[in-house]
């Protein structure tokens, strides 16, 4: 079985979709020529030409507006924004049009896009290359929002997402491009949308994370390992439609749950996590829902000081993880 | 590049060319095409009319519609190919969603709101038309997103080679939304197959035109795209047809887009929650009549001796027909059923 990293399962997915599906186009900010600043796309514009991977002006706008407009007339587009710190400009094509196409029209219209979209920090991006977006989007009904943190999960997440009739945002983490390998089938598997994985099982405490900090909750379970700490950890892989069920399923066993998430803790994605375990797990729960997040200031600090004070890291869950374990 | 003039010069250049401007076969326009635009925009007209009454009459609540801009549209979009080419409308497009095939029972479906509205199902407001049969895109309420949607259609279009040509329209307040100039921008890049269509009514709800922009004309934009920038006077029907006959076969042959910039009038309030005599004088609303597409074009006809031998009255009884049976009908189809509320957030499977 091959060997992949993230970046390189989601370049071979992408051109593996693209020779699939003739319908499917590729459109961003340097998506072509160069083949994307992370070098995601590379190797599509040789092999697909400039009609399907389209090097489009700085106009986030238009980069997800048209894509609409050609999903309606029977194209698949795949666009790409080059940092999720840049999705703003397009908020008002995803939310007022992509994620409600379907519903305002009664089901006449649909609108097959995924937008994929480099997120994160750690990666020395300051304020403006390392945001984490995905509450704004998961908040919206008629949106799939979807965070692969392996290159295996990253197939066939991808593939689920180009092949859903709906539109999907595929946040990316960037620190996990090039740091994570992981064996990937030569086989056209799926990962459904929608499902979360239990990726260590364990018995006293269960950690729900995705992208970068689902291995960072890991790492954080196997440095409490040796003080008698189990740890389960959950990578939800899809934040919506959210897997309600494995992490109930868990919570309901364990009794204490720390969600971690990189993004700023007020309002972020792991407050909805908490409610529903608060109204769907009350009665099982020794402890408080406890969440390890960003601070709430706007943005990650630049200066490699200043960032490590931001960013969540395995200290820094484990510590959570041990005052809940002893709660 | 016709890019200059006021509303009044293009309507004097208008007025002094038809006199050497005969109906008819200059045009490529048959007599029975000609009486099919008058009756999309006279029908047009008595719908826009009895939605207000119904309003009034405190049975729909709402009504935003186009009164004054239906000449511009059936003259503009007449020379699309229906059911092939894509309308992407506004909340103004009542006549150009006639024009490529929508019903009055299928308007008054809107209005009322009913389970049936090929629309919305009565999800959305009144004035958001769509028609996936028809290649009419569905559209929302924020205004000049749907410049993008027509943009990435004729993309499709020009990727999949269909010979598809995609019109868009909006209103020249829109056309200060970034989306207007993001759109136009690539459509120039890429030489698609679409056309803008700004309906220029003076007013965005109360802001006069001279506080929107800064420029004269919105067809002047063109230069900064590349494209054709045309302006026509939305009240001469048939000047419309004609720059909307070369727009489309520019656009069919792959010469790229067109904006085009259609001075039109708007007769009634923004909607029919706005009072328009608080911001606009007598004088002003006076003026705008005289820009009124549909009296102009009936005179035009009759002048041209094509409403002739009782004709004008036979059109005017069965478009009243046709609206008393659209509201009449429409008003007896059933409410959506809120059970049904809850369905097409996303895909649903066949069973």
């Amino acid at each position: 079985m091959a060997v992949r990293t993230l970046l390189e399962s989601i370049r071979e997915t992408l051109a593996e979709e693209m020779r699939r599906d003739p319908t499917m186009i590729v459109l961003g900010e340097d998506v072509g020529r160069k083949g994307g600043v992370f070098l995601t796309t590379d190797g599509l514009w040789a092999e697909f030409g400039e009609d399907r991977v389209i090097d489009t002006p700085l106009t986030e706008s238009l980069i997800v507006g048209a894509s609409i407009g050609a999903a309606v007339n029977g194209l698949r587009p795949v666009p790409e924004i080059q940092f999720a710190d840049f999705i703003f400009p397009a908020f008002n094509q995803i939310v007022s049009e992509a994620a409600r196409l379907r519903y305002r029209s009664n089901n006449a219209f649909g609108c097959p896009i995924t937008i994929r979209a480099p997120y994160g920090g750690g990666v020395h991006g300051a304020l403006y290359h390392s945001q984490s977006v995905e509450a704004y989007f998961t908040h919206v009904p008629g949106l799939k929002v979807v965070v692969p943190s392996t290159p295996y999960d990253a197939r066939g997440l991808l593939r689920s997402a180009i092949r859903d009739p709906d539109p999907v945002l595929f946040f990316e983490h960037k620190k996990l491009y090039r740091s994570v390998r992981g064996e990937v089938p030569d086989t056209d598997y799926v990962v459904p949308l929608g499902r979360a994985q239990v990726t260590r099982p364990g018995d006293h405490v269960t950690v729900i994370a995705y992208g970068l900090m689902a291995h960072y909750s890991l790492e954080a379970a196997e440095l409490v390992a040796g003080e008698g700490i189990s740890v389960e950890v959950i990578d939800l892989r899809t934040l919506r439609p959210l897997d309600t069920e494995t992490i109930l399923g868990s919570v309901k066993k364990t009794g204490k749950c720390v969600i971690v998430y990189e993004d700023n803790r007020f309002g972020g994605y792991g407050a909805e996590v908490a409610a529903v375990l608060a109204e769907e797990a009350f009665d099982y729960l020794d402890g408080p829902v406890v969440r390890v997040a960003g601070p709430d200031v706007p943005g990650v600090p630049y200066s490699h000081t200043l960032e490590d004070w931001f960013m969540v890291d395995p200290d820094k869950i484990a510590a959570a993880v041990r005052r809940l374990a002893a709660y | 590049m016709a890019t200059t003039g006021t509303r009044a010069a293009a309507a004097k250049g208008a007025a002094a060319r038809r006199a050497d401007l005969p109906f008819g076969p200059e045009l490529g326009l048959r007599r029975d095409q000609l009486i099919e635009m008058y009756r999309l925009i006279a029908t047009t007209r008595a719908l826009d009319e009895r939605m207000w009454v119904l309003n009034r009459a405190g049975k729909v609540p709402f009504v935003i519609s186009g009164q004054g801009h239906e000449g511009a549209q059936v003259g503009l979009f007449f020379d699309l190919r229906r059911g092939h080419d894509w309308l992407v409308p506004y909340y103004r497009s009542v006549a150009a969603c006639l024009t490529l095939g929508m019903t009055p029972r299928e308007i008054m479906l809107a209005q009322f709101a009913r389970a049936d509205d090929p629309s919305s199902g009565g999800r959305q407001m009144p004035g958001h038309y769509g028609s996936a049969a028809r290649n009419i895109m569905s559209q929302s309420s924020p205004v000049a997103t749907q410049v993008l949607h027509a943009v990435g259609i004729a993309l499709a279009a020009k990727i999949r080679r269909t010979d598809q040509v995609a019109v868009t329209e909006l209103g020249e307040g829109a056309s200060n939304q970034g989306d207007f100039h993001e759109g136009l921008n690539f459509a120039g890049i890429h030489r698609l197959p679409v056309i803008i269509v700004v309906e220029n009514n003076g007013y965005a709800i109360s802001v006069p035109a001279s506080l929107e922009t800064a420029v004269e004309d919105i067809a002047s934009r063109a230069a900064g795209y590349a494209m054709p920038g045309v302006i026509v006077d939305g009240a001469d029907v048939l000047a419309c047809y004609r720059a909307g006959r070369e727009a489309i076969a520019r656009a069919r042959r792959g010469d790229g887009p067109t904006l085009i910039e259609a001075k039109v009038t708007r007769l009634t309030a923004h909607s029919s929650d706005d009072q328009q005599t608080k911001y606009r004088t007598a004088a002003d609303l006076a003026e705008g009549r005289q820009h009124d597409p549909l009296p102009r074009f009936r005179g035009e006809l009759r002048d041209a001796g094509v409403l002739d031998g009782g004709l004008e009255e036979r059109l005017a009884a069965e478009i009243k027909t046709v609206v008393d049976d659209a509201t009449d009908w429409a008003e007896s189809q059933p409410e959506p059923d809120p059970a049904t509320a809850e369905r097409y957030v996303y895909h649903e499977p066949e069973a």
